[in-house]
């Protein structure tokens, strides 16, 4: 099938890139757009590695198309913090041990991202629903919770 | 894996779509993509053309009207979820949203969607049975409504035409003050259900029940109305319920058997199930002073 253009917000920077119509939106970033902070592992909605950030909602990647989201804003891992400089989120993933081989990492910090955003001062159970659509193999999560609600409390006490 | 290749169609209104429906062949209607996207991926399902209805606008939304509350068919159900309207006036909608799938797959996913794939243990079509909610469908030959018990013909298979599409639900609230209860079962918080139940009740001002629903659902292939039961229950004092024909009615079903569970363990889950279900609408109930 032919290409078509779309046209869009990538962590804050417009983009125009083509995209065949079955291609979907995780690997447009990957592969057409070189931005292999997303990662992809199921391809059918249940292990949320692939998450990112469309139009300020966390959505998995591997079920939505490239081509959906002409006109509309996305953001990827790619925009938290870089080496030496992280994000306070991915600072308190790496303080609380919330990964181990790095897989799940971004869907599990695109969610939360998006989620602390909308829950500014959530319940450790807050944080376990919100999760519960990302599955990590190692960690068994308690690192991870406690780097959400350390992200959280951190940001109470600075404002 | 990949979807395999398809022709894309991004309808901007609804006479678009009525109009790429009736002269399309093989073609499915994209709305969330949360249950037909894993297909595609998968290769279950491999249209020629998708149409993409997410740029209608005027099909999300949830208004109001004389006939009750219309939920418009993309409607997201994060949004369902956090509506005044339907929290106010149709509380056990939300106590079910609350169980269907993850935030990520509720930012996408659709009331109507949903209300179309019929999966046997959907919480949000099992709703609309327990509430007697109407379907509002446009086809070639214009609209039509369709009362939900008309809705089902089976495992995945709602009663819409090949040239039709689902264009909102509409729902008749119950009176402020009703009781409402939800119960399911699942492996994991966000996973489908195994089985679940859902209870409403209306009680009057000496304390007994005027008006009841109840429903078992991912029993059946279909959710189920327990309407003996519902019967049974007018006219009994909230306070001294004889539940045991709405248990055994619960368990008489037919129930399907599959990799997670047998059929008779399923039949238990669904005596248990409703009976929480009703235990809730009991405690949920306002009663007149
Ligand atoms: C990890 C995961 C967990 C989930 N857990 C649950 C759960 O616990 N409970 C649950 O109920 N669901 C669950 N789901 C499925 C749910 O998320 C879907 O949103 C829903 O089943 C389909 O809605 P959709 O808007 O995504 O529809 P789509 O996937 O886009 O479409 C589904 C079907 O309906 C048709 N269709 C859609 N809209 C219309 C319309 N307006 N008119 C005519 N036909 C239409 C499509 O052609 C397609 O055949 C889960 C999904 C995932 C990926
Ligand atoms: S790759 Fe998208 S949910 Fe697993
Ligand atoms: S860190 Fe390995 S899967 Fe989560």
């Amino acid at each position: 099938m032919t290409d078509q253009s779309v046209t869009f917000t990538l962590n804050g920077q417009q983009r125009e890139a083509a995209a065949d119509p079955r291609m979907h939106l995780g690997d447009f970033l990957r592969h057409s757009l070189g931005l292999t902070g997303t990662h992809i592992g199921c391809e059918h909605g249940v292990c949320g590695a692939c998450t990112v950030i469309v139009d300020g909602s966390p959505v998995r990647s591997c079920l939505m198309l490239a081509v959906q989201i002409d006109g509309g804003t996305v953001e990827t891992v790619e925009s938290l913090g870089k080496p030496g400089d992280l994000s306070p989120l991915q600072k308190a993933f790496s303080a609380n041990h919330g990964l181990q081989c790095g897989f799940c990492t971004p869907g599990m910090l695109m969610t939360l991202e998006a989620f602390l955003r909308t829950t500014p001062a959530p319940t450790e159970e807050d944080v376990r629903v919100a999760i519960s659509g990302n599955i990590c193999r190692c960690t068994g999560y308690q690192g991870i919770v406690q780097a959400a609600l350390d992200t959280a409390s951190a940001k109470a006490n600075r404002t | 894996m990949k979807a395999p290749p398809f022709q894309y169609h991004r309808p901007q209104t609804r006479e678009e779509l009525s109009a790429l429906l009736s002269s399309l062949e093989n073609a499915k209607i994209l709305a969330g993509g949360q249950s037909l996207m894993p297909m595609m991926n998968l290769r279950v399902l491999a249209p020629e053309h998708l149409i993409d209805i997410n740029r209608i606008s005027d099909l999300a939304g949830i208004r109001e009207t004389a006939d009750g509350i219309e939920i418009g068919a993309m409607t997201r159900q994060a949004d369902v979820l956090s509506s005044d309207i339907v929290k106010a006036r149709i509380p056990l909608l939300i106590r079910a949203l609350e169980h269907v799938g993850h935030i990520q797959t509720r930012a996408r996913g659709t009331i109507g969607g949903s209300c179309c794939h019929l999966d046997p243990s959907a919480e949000q079509p099992a709703m609309c049975a327990a509430l007697d909610a109407e379907l509002i469908v446009t086809g070639p030959e214009g609209r039509r409504i369709v009362p939900i018990s008309e809705w089902f013909e089976g495992l995945l298979q709602s009663a819409l035409g090949e040239q039709e599409f689902l264009e909102a639900i509409r729902i008749k609230p119950w009176a402020k003050g009703h009781g409402y209860g939800f119960a399911e079962y699942a492996r994991r918080h966000g996973d489908f259900a195994v089985a679940g139940g859902a209870a409403m009740i209306k009680a009057g001002n000496d304390g007994r029940i005027t008006r009841a629903a109840l429903l078992s659902f991912g029993v059946e292939a279909s959710p189920r109305r327990l309407s003996d039961a519902e019967v049974a229950l007018i006219g009994q004092p909230i306070d001294k319920l004889d539940i045991e024909p709405v248990v055994t009615e619960a368990r008489a079903l037919d129930a399907m058997e599959d990799v997670h569970v047998t059929a008779g363990y399923r039949r238990h889950l669904a005596g248990v199930l409703i009976r929480r279900a009703l235990h809730e609408a009991c405690t949920t109930l306002e009663r007149q002073p």
